[in-house]
């Protein structure tokens, strides 16, 4: 039996989110949803895991500060200790305070840096990229949901008629 | 899904569908140009030609051509700097700190002030650059290895933590507004068409780093920006703060003060949102944005204007009394001076515009007009501008000795430079109105239903 490719098409957010708890109390899997804008609680309906972008973040920044920490540490008081303007640099605990800007600035500047390059990993997003969404209008006001079938379209189609769907298109695999 | 209170007024007039703010947005960026973008552009591009000019013969005779002197060793340069500084702090309050209040109302009005942070943060970071005398060398501002017998730079100065915190806040701020450029830039990817625009639908493909909104990418997204704006938040605050310090840890009389750090950050909301002010009111009127920036934007902006006017108010009057309460001397005539010494115009100047004209945004009819909104924001611009210069040049020139004592008067190319900087900034802005989306559509689409709108309509 062939596999096809049904796209269900919606105009309202609201809509669709009611469809896809539908459709997955039938046990239907849905492959992808494409929307123009984030939906609220459209990720807990697919049951997407909790993503873990605030995690890398809170690493990257520790590693920011360690940094920040070891190159003040090896600048200022290992390489070339000196005494300026009465803050003697044989100690790091003793002159920390001023270092705790530059600290301060490098944990941001590691954490929001690397959780953005990650984030683009993640999405696979680069430069002159492609777009996978198999129709144009999904960045501007139709919500897109992909649904494979093997075997009798039929059902499925009923069922996003059913709940809503404004436009279904089909593609053979 | 989200309902406000019916007694609150839409964030956007004339009920749109998603489809009315996509066309809307993408508009600028199809179309040509039209006459007041032109006259604007030709304006600002005559100062920036100045500008480029008097940058020029600097960088090729020396920080003499300026108006310096022995007793005024610091003037206008460094007045610009924390001017343009400040200003480039509204972007990311208006961002960051409203994201994590839930202040739907920045949505409108966020991707510009972003964009006028950045822009501002690049007129401000030419300062330092040009003050160098041989910007070519600027990259020994970094602590990298070198060769002239381990010289490093030093971490105890705040001069130092200048560098840090303004490439940092530049390289987030740029990086905030680009992770959320990316859903809209994919929009207009997919509007532009092949046959009528090839060139800008490459562009704009090459923009939109294949975007396509996948549920997966979204749910990254929200918490990516929800991430980022925490981290701004504390940067925000932290890089006012440490551009005070290049002040306050000196020992000049009227510098040497420990409330610099919250009142340079209040005075830099303070002008960021009256320069935000000025902006959008050009902007809607250029771009014809009218039922996207409603005066409801404009009144909530100038709430905070109030609000922070105020404080900023508060900041000098404890200035003055703790100059006073100090018992030193040289604190007490610093101050006196400043108020009554021979830039006591200026200082007028700065009390005028910044502590008793927003003073009228307590009343509704003033709070809620654009043509009187438009005015009082170029009044704090020009006080916030004089703030900075009361507190750099008035400190400075009357030394120790009285017979270094000194007035500093700025020459073609200080006026040049500073000129330049604002057409500069202004022809950046007006070529940003043109090629990028100025309002994050993906984020406005998603408030559109819970505005009130709908429900409004339907009684």
């Amino acid at each position: 039996m062939s596999k096809n490719t049904i796209y269900g098409i919606f105009d309202c957010e609201e809509v669709l989110l009611s469809s896809v708890k539908e459709i997955r109390e039938h046990k239907i899997e849905i492959i992808e949803v494409y929307s123009p804008f984030p939906v609220h609680g459209l990720d807990k309906a697919l049951g997407l895991k909790e993503t873990r972008m605030a995690i890398t973040a809170f690493i990257y920044g520790c590693i920011g500060i360690s940094l920040a920490s070891l190159m003040i540490y090896n600048i200022m008081i290992i390489d070339w200790a000196q005494n300026i303007g009465g803050k003697p640099n044989f100690s790091f605990y003793h002159n920390m305070p001023a270092f705790i800007p530059v600290m301060f600035e490098c944990t941001v500047l590691f954490a929001a840096h690397l959780m953005s390059i990650t984030y683009l990993v993640r999405n696979g997003l680069y430069p002159g990229g492609t777009s996978d969404s198999p129709d144009e209008r999904t960045t501007d006001d139709k919500f897109l949901m992909v649904i494979d079938v093997v075997g009798d379209t039929k059902l499925v189609k009923d069922l996003l008629l059913k709940t809503g769907a404004s436009e279904i298109n089909e593609k053979d695999a | 899904m989200q309902k406000e209170a019916e007694i609150r007024d839409p964030l956007i007039l004339g009920n749109k569908t998603y489809h009315d703010i996509t066309r809307d947005i993408s508009r600028p960026l199809e179309g040509k140009a039209n006459k007041y973008w032109w006259i604007l552009f030709s304006l600002s591009f005559v100062l920036f030609i100045w500008g480029v000019f008097s940058m020029a013969y600097t960088i090729g005779t020396g920080i003499g051509s300026w108006g310096l002197n022995k007793t005024v060793n610091w003037a206008w340069d460094i007045t610009n700097f924390v001017w343009w500084i400040g200003i480039g702090h509204a972007g990311t309050l208006i961002s960051a700190v409203l994201l994590l209040f839930r202040q739907k109302w920045r949505m409108s009005i966020n991707r510009s002030a972003e964009a006028m942070t950045i822009f501002g943060v690049a007129q401000a970071a030419l300062f330092p650059l040009i003050h160098m005398g041989r910007p070519w060398l600027a990259y020994w501002v970094f602590p990298i290895p070198n060769q002239f017998g381990s010289l490093w730079v030093n971490f105890n100065s705040p001069l130092l933590w200048d560098v840090f915190a303004i490439s940092t806040y530049f390289s987030v701020s740029v990086v905030f507004w680009y992770i959320g450029l990316i859903p809209d830039f994919a929009m207009i990817r997919d509007r532009m068409s092949v046959k009528t625009a090839p060139m800008k639908k490459q562009l704009y493909s090459f923009l939109s780093f294949g975007w396509s909104g996948k549920a997966k990418h979204w749910q990254r997204f929200e918490e990516v920006s929800l991430v980022l704006a925490g981290l701004a938040t504390p940067l925000v605050f932290s890089v006012h703060s440490i551009v005070s310090m290049d002040f306050a840890t000196a020992v000049i009389p009227g510098w040497h003060t420990t409330i610099f750090p919250p009142y340079f950050v209040l005075g830099a909301l303070f002008s960021g949102f009256a320069m935000v002010e000025t902006l959008l009111i050009i902007v809607r009127k250029v771009v014809s944005l009218e039922s996207y920036i409603t005066i409801k934007h404009i009144e909530y902006m100038n709430v905070i204007i109030l609000l922070t006017g105020s404080l900023v108010g508060t900041a000098y009057i404890t200035e003055l009394f703790m100059s006073w309460y100090s018992g030193v001397e040289f604190e007490q005539y610093a101050f006196l001076n400043r108020a009554t010494g021979p830039y006591w115009w200026a200082y007028a100047i700065m009390m005028t515009c910044n502590v008793l004209t927003p003073q009228l945004y307590w009343f509704g009819f003033i709070r809620r007009s654009f043509v009187w909104t438009f005015i009082l924001s170029i009044f704090v611009n020009i006080g916030m501008w004089f703030e900075r210069f009361v507190i750099i040049v008035t400190s400075l020139h009357r030394d120790f000795l009285p017979s270094s004592w000194s007035m500093f008067s700025p020459t073609f190319i200080d006026i040049g430079i500073y000129l330049g900087t604002i057409g500069f900034f202004f022809v950046l802005f007006l070529l940003y109105a043109r090629t990028f989306p100025v309002i994050a559509q993906a984020e406005l689409k998603s408030i559109l239903k819970s505005s009130g709108s709908e429900y409004k309509k339907k009684k």
